[in-house]
């Protein structure tokens, strides 16, 4: 939009330059002028609105690379309109959506269906991933050279793992000419199977299956040695346990290519969390045991995980509020992705940048974009937040369609007060709702 | 510079590959090929050396293409020509092989020409027969009379083959022709490129002394030949490329993709073509940029040289 726009009294965060310094930032026609610490120093400027944040932090928005967001096919669940209020509302100024939809994305029309869509909605922006394997099959790789043209960011066969080792080998060969990105859901199936929570004591008291954490690490100790053999780029998706995290962490040390995500509620929860049956906490992977989770924290902290994405998977009540082992498996997350990564940095493990970095720098790195910083000349996708800010999660608040979330009732600091996207303003809050 | 041979006689008992060859192998064959061009451009096309000799196609796999040419090659030299097509489905891999071998011995056939489904069955039916054989292309290990024939194409539009640059594109892992294509153009002096996406490629391919390229354009730059090798559709089923249209889109040979070559580079394919899938149809019958035609009549010289110098030498049993 023309026309300028500045904020002032601003705590600049950009994790790109590890800047984290007060002062103001100036938007024009959609994207960042000027930024820094001296701008606008001798008082407001000739501009058509000015900002005063009072303070709080002002950061590149989040990108969430990994959501599904159901339309085409399931629009009673979620549509793009609504995950884009979510989006917003939690700052997340970038989404991309995995092909799981209905008919999948692993075609060209239906890729530019959904950037159709993207932008009649014209919220937070949408990207999407497209299926590595023809309906997720496994056995013949998808037009990769069309579809990267067409824009799709990586290739994936969503929420099931691509379990032929010779068809993964050849996918990520292939994909290699047009450097594309290929992510894999790391299990085994055959030693998932049945499985709802994580297999352990908990399970076993429940009676319910359990699905041991080796389905996991086997599948990425093995396509750590398939990256190996076709140097292709990897990313693992939602890593969940030590073992994984540890193979991950020396196959990046050896140099090679692969990248991996988790969601919050793998460092937020721990396998406890089921409790009595609670289908909210029954996720795939599944929520794991503190051990697990201790050491996922400190695979943030020591960079071996890359980016922190919410796996936003929308389910109505049909399918949660039934017996444990019928219940579909998911949460959502896109609006509740910052308040729970930031809990990182209030325990001490992260500083504020760190955290930011794993939410909008990173992911804007991995998928080869523009954007994720505080740049002159940068599309203006900003997020204005209190880092402080107590409020309490409670899913009649949200804005997702459907309200599985894992953390009702769950306090957490840190609230969004606005969100621009190319230099609009898409979300906001009263700066102080407190006062009177 | 006409060699023919007269001088340093061709020392090979078979042609089962370009392995083994020299360059002045190369260029002696060639040479003699040019003359059996004019020959069969003749109306009387034959002459009668071999005369007397019998000549047996032992065509494992499937070829009309490449038999015919070798059944017109003998002809038109006087020999009389047998072929034997036996469907893979009927032989026990191996065993038969042998069992083949002794009785084509019996029958004293003076030339054998064998094409087989498996990389090395030919050399080893070589070692058990008394006669000359030549590879009609085993496996995906070598296929020397069409790097031959390839050659010879070339050499006589462009009048040499050393410091040409060659573009060899299509699924090269899997081919016999692209084997020995690039030993052939190696060995006389050409600059070799190989156009693939990296799951056609074969392993090593580096090591092959020849440039590698997963980007056409890039590969194609400033070419002057581009050798387009056909793309076996059961390639889709095996998740080596996801479609056609995909295929072709990136590596198949068009109009725009050939502007990046020399403006007169030759426009190559061994046939037979899958129009639309790794050539563009209309570019295929484009006789200002397509030598593909020109390849078959080189085919049936070059086998008609080949067929000459290995049995110019045979000593006959008592």
């Amino acid at each position: 939009m023309a026309g300028r726009v500045a904020y002032l009294n601003a705590r600049l965060l950009d994790p790109a330059t590890s800047l984290d310094a007060k002062g103001a930032l100036l938007v024009e026609d959609g994207r960042i002028a000027d930024f820094g610490p001296t701008l606008f120093k001798d008082g407001a400027p000739s501009v058509r609105e000015v900002v005063d944040c009072e303070g709080l932090c002002l950061a590149p928005g989040l990108f969430d690379i990994r959501t599904q967001l159901r339309e085409p096919g399931m629009e009673h669940l979620e549509t793009l309109d609504s995950a884009g209020d979510a989006a917003l509302a939690g700052g997340v100024t970038r989404v991309a959506c995995l092909p799981n939809t209905d008919p999948i994305i692993d075609d060209v029309p239906v890729v530019e269906f959904i950037a159709r869509r993207a932008r009649e909605v014209r919220k937070a922006k949408v990207h999407c991933h497209a299926a590595l394997t023809r309906g997720f099959l496994g056995r013949e790789i998808t037009e990769i050279g069309l579809m990267k043209d067409a824009g799709v960011l990586a290739f994936t066969d969503a929420v099931t793992a691509t379990v032929d080792a010779k068809v993964l080998s050849r996918a990520l060969s292939y994909a290699k000419a047009f450097d594309a990105l290929v992510m894999q859901h790391p299990e085994e199936p055959a030693l998932s199977e049945g499985g709802m929570m994580n297999k352990g004591l908990l399970a076993s008291e429940l009676g319910l299956a359990g699905i041991p954490t080796e389905a996991e690490t086997i599948m990425v100790e093995r396509d750590l040695r398939l990256v190996a053999m076709t140097g292709g780029r990897f990313h693992f998706s939602h890593v969940t346990t030590a073992d994984a995290l540890e193979a991950i962490r020396r196959a990046k040390k050896s140099g090679l290519p692969v990248t991996c995500d988790t969601a919050p509620h793998y460092f937020a929860l721990n396998e406890n969390a089921v409790g009595d049956y609670r289908t909210f906490a029954k996720v795939s992977p599944p929520l794991r045991s503190e051990e697990d989770r201790l050491a996922l924290i400190e695979a943030i902290k020591d960079g071996t995980v890359d980016i922190i994405a919410s796996d936003h998977a929308p389910h109505d009540q049909d399918s949660k509020r039934l017996p444990f082992s019928q219940a579909s498996f998911g949460v959502i997350g896109l609006e509740t992705l910052l308040p729970l990564s930031l809990e990182l940095y209030h325990a001490g493990h992260l500083s504020l940048l760190d955290v930011l970095v794993k939410l909008s720098h990173q992911p804007t790195a991995l998928m080869g974009l523009e954007g994720g910083c505080l740049k002159k000349g940068s599309p203006a996708d900003i997020v204005i937040f209190d880092p402080d800010q107590d409020w309490t999660i409670e899913e009649s608040a949200l804005h997702s369609k459907s309200k599985n979330t894992a953390f009702e009732g769950r306090k957490v600091k840190g609230r969004v007060h606005r969100t621009i996207v190319d230099g609009r303003s898409m979300y906001s809050e009263p700066l102080n709702p407190k006062a009177s | 510079m006409v060699k023919s041979f007269e001088n340093t006689p061709f020392c090979h008992e078979h042609i089962l590959g370009i392995d083994g060859l020299s360059p002045d192998d190369i260029t002696g064959i060639l040479d003699l090929a040019d003359t059996y061009v004019e020959q069969s451009r003749q109306d009387d096309k034959t002459t009668d050396i071999l005369h007397g000799r019998t000549l047996i196609n032992l065509f494992f796999e499937n070829s009309t293409r490449t038999r015919t040419s070798f059944e017109l090659a003998a002809k038109r030299l006087g020999a009389d020509v047998i072929n034997m097509s036996i469907a893979t489905s009927a032989i026990k891999k191996g065993e038969t092989l042998i069992d083949t071998a002794m009785t084509l011995n019996a029958m004293h056939a003076d030339v054998l020409v064998v094409r087989h489904a498996d990389s090395g069955a030919v050399q080893l039916l070589a070692q058990k027969v008394n006669c000359a054989v030549i590879n009609a292309g085993d496996g995906r290990h070598e296929h020397p009379t069409q790097a031959l024939l390839d050659a010879l194409t070339i050499r006589r539009r462009r009048g040499h083959l050393d410091n040409l640059t060659v573009a060899i594109s299509g699924d090269i892992a899997h081919s016999r022709v692209a084997r020995s294509n690039i030993k052939l153009l190696n060995l006389m002096g050409a600059r070799v490129r190989l156009i693939a996406p990296p799951t056609l490629l074969p392993t090593g391919a580096d090591k092959l002394g020849v440039e590698v390229f997963t980007n056409m354009e890039e590969g194609l730059k400033d070419c002057d030949i581009v050798m387009m090798l056909r793309l076996q559709l059961e390639r889709m089923q095996g998740s080596f490329v996801p479609s056609i249209r995909e295929y072709f889109r990136y590596y198949g040979l068009d109009r725009e993709k050939l502007k990046h070559a020399k403006p007169d580079a030759l426009v190559m394919h061994p046939g037979p073509m899958n129009r639309g899938v790794e050539i563009d149809s209309e570019l295929a019958d484009d006789l200002d940029r397509s030598v593909i035609r020109e390849q078959v009549e080189m085919g049936v010289a070059v086998r008609m040289a080949c067929l000459d110098i290995l049995t110019r030498n045979q000593s006959r049993p008592a």
